[in-house]
């Protein structure tokens, strides 16, 4: 069966990511008959009405979902396309209450224009009545305009669809979690609706557990855990999860969201000195790691211990003062890179997914590379684009063993050798020359 | 910090990792506090295959809680009996400890937990 996936015009590049990690969740079988990133009406096929409901109802991009009638380029070929499935299902439709509405894409028509195209309709064998509120059935002709139609007096649209409402969708549940409305945040706080979004394509869901080893204010598990994941968070930051030790910390948040009962623990610590098991724990791993543009990326460790082998010493002395502090270093992003897929392939069950966001330039020439991991496959690749540079989500699924061949990771292995020894602990961070200088004044 | 978190972490210092003194961390000067939470069925039936059923008893004993069965229980017992999976649901998310200390059994360092959030930043000489 056909449907018609009305999109909210926004995120574009992550509509397919989204609608296919939930088709996953429902394991339905769903493929795309036509799609653009341009128009926000997407053509899809799935089994069943029931089926196109359950996929549908938690996504964030999508506003609806509508079973397909018919389609064409022009009003003749969309009658056409109708009447010919009309013997199928025009007369489960003779009774119900209904309403027509003419919604046009990049386009406007008059008043007029729309009653003449719904009188267009008459054949259809409605014979129930119409009802402007609360129809039983509500029914819709989508038309997709060219590009600034009214600016060029573009006279016809491009594609025409005729559709009849199934299913809404949770793109409202964005305003509950609204960071304005949010008890505690920071300046790197990820917004509500993409933060959703990313719970949705790394899979969150009832029953499973969820850890962002970035968690700051913990927009992440938030998401993840509106969808009934369970979650864990840890930052190199201690002061950022507590916050004010009450309502304004990240505890606070999940019970400003009646979700105590979601949370796990928070703990205090450097993804580079893990203490969580290298062993397969989570069904998912969401986060933003530090990108090093403010401070410079840091992890735990004396800068120069064998120059300075005092700062050891004054660590012995100290550490366990109350007011100790330990001492951080710089390190380079690429190696956080690979330390975010070298534990979520450790750490991953089976299909588990990591998803996480990082920033890029926009020429392909200082474009940074997608890091690989033999374990890890790359699901989806979603581009979120500024005026000078993007960031993109990037998903991976936690493939089993058996999938892996030894060649592969013995490559692997020793690639991480070359670039390892590469390196130098303070090599320059890409994100920090001058070419991202407006990087977060733009956010 | 949850009983169940518990199970998952071990000492942060990397040399520590391959030793098996250094899992499970052991609680010291515990505070405990119990939270009233919804219990989720399929959150508990998930978990299980993923607790390592030893720590976890070694863990409940040197809590003084009342010791667990020798064996983890199936699946089948789980979805089948209420009681288990509500005493389970209490030992491992509605029990944490609030305030003290873990320890790991092979270096010694102490982790400390406060309001509820442990820290395990490692000073500099550890890293
Ligand atoms: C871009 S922010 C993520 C913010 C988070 N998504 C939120 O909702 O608040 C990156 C976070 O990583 C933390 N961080 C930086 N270096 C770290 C490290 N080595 N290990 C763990 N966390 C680190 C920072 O303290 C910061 O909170």
């Amino acid at each position: 069966m056909l449907f018609l996936i009305r999109f909210a015009q926004i995120h574009e590049s992550f509509r397919l990511a989204e609608l296919k990690a939930l088709a996953e969740l429902e394991c339905e079988d769903l493929k795309i008959a036509e799609h653009d990133d341009k128009n926000p009406f997407c053509i899809v096929e799935m089994s069943s009405v029931e089926a196109s409901k359950r996929v549908i109802s938690r996504s964030i991009l999508a506003q609806s979902i509508h079973e397909l009638w018919g389609s064409g380029s022009t009003l003749n070929e969309l009658h056409e396309d109708i009447k010919s499935i009309l013997p199928d299902r025009g007369h489960l439709y003779k009774d119900a209450s209904f309403k027509f509405e003419v919604e046009c894409f990049q386009g406007t028509r008059s008043k007029k224009a729309r009653m003449e195209i719904i009188h267009s309709l008459a054949y259809l064998p409605f014979e129930g009545p119409i009802k402007m509120k609360d129809p039983q059935e509500h029914f819709t002709i989508f038309e997709y305009w060219p590009y600034q139609s009214v600016f060029l007096g573009i006279e016809n649209p491009e594609r025409l669809y005729f559709a009849r409402f199934v299913g809404g969708t949770s793109r409202d549940i964005v305003h509950k979690y609204d960071l304005k409305k949010r008890g505690y945040i920071s300046t790197t706080s990820m917004d509500s609706e993409l933060a959703l979004v990313t719970a949705n394509i790394a899979l969150a869901d009832s029953g499973k557990l969820f850890f962002d080893p970035f968690v700051g204010t913990g927009s992440f598990p938030i998401a993840c855990s509106h969808f009934g994941a369970t979650t864990w968070g840890s930052d190199i930051d201690g002061r950022s999860l507590r916050g004010d030790g009450k309502d304004k910390s990240l505890k606070g948040n999940f019970s400003q969201y009646g979700m105590k009962e979601r949370i796990g623990d928070v703990f205090a610590s450097d993804l580079t000195n893990t203490p969580l098991q290298l062993r397969r724990i989570w069904d998912g791993i969401v986060c933003d790691p530090p990108y090093g543009v403010r401070e410079g990326l840091r992890v735990l460790g004396c800068r120069d211990p064998l120059l300075k082998p005092w700062q050891l010493e004054l660590s012995k002395k100290n550490y366990k003062e109350p007011d100790y502090v330990p001492p951080k270093k710089p390190y380079s992003f690429y190696a956080m890179l690979d330390n975010i897929l070298a534990f979520a392939a450790s750490t991953l069950v089976d299909n588990g997914r990591l998803s996480f966001w990082m920033p890029t330039a926009n020429d392909e020439d200082r474009e940074i590379a997608i890091p690989e991991h033999p374990r890890l496959q790359v699901v989806s690749v979603c581009t979120q684009v500024f005026h000078k540079w993007s960031r993109r989500l990037i998903t991976y699924r936690r493939v089993s063993d058996a999938e892996v061949s030894p060649a592969a990771l013995q490559a692997f292995a020793v690639r991480q050798q070359v670039t390892v020894e590469g390196r130098t602990a303070d090599e320059l961070n890409p994100f920090r020359n001058e070419y991202f200088k407006g990087f977060n004044s733009e956010k | 910090m949850k009983i169940l978190s518990l199970n998952f972490l071990t000492c942060a210092v990397k040399a520590c990792k391959t030793s098996p003194n250094s899992y499970p961390l052991h609680p010291k000067d515990a505070e405990l506090v119990q939270d009233e939470l919804g219990l989720k069925p399929e959150m508990i039936i998930s978990v299980l295959p993923r607790i390592d059923w030893e720590a976890l008893k070694s863990t409940c004993s040197e809590l003084g809680f009342p010791a667990l069965p020798e064996a983890a229980p199936t699946k089948e017992e789980l979805e089948n009996d209420e009681k288990i999976l509500k005493d389970l649901h209490h030992l491992l998310l509605e029990t944490s400890i609030s305030e003290g200390k873990l320890v790991c059994g092979n270096c010694g360092h102490e982790y400390a937990i406060k309001e509820g959030i442990a820290n395990f930043l490692l000073p500099g000489h550890l890293v």
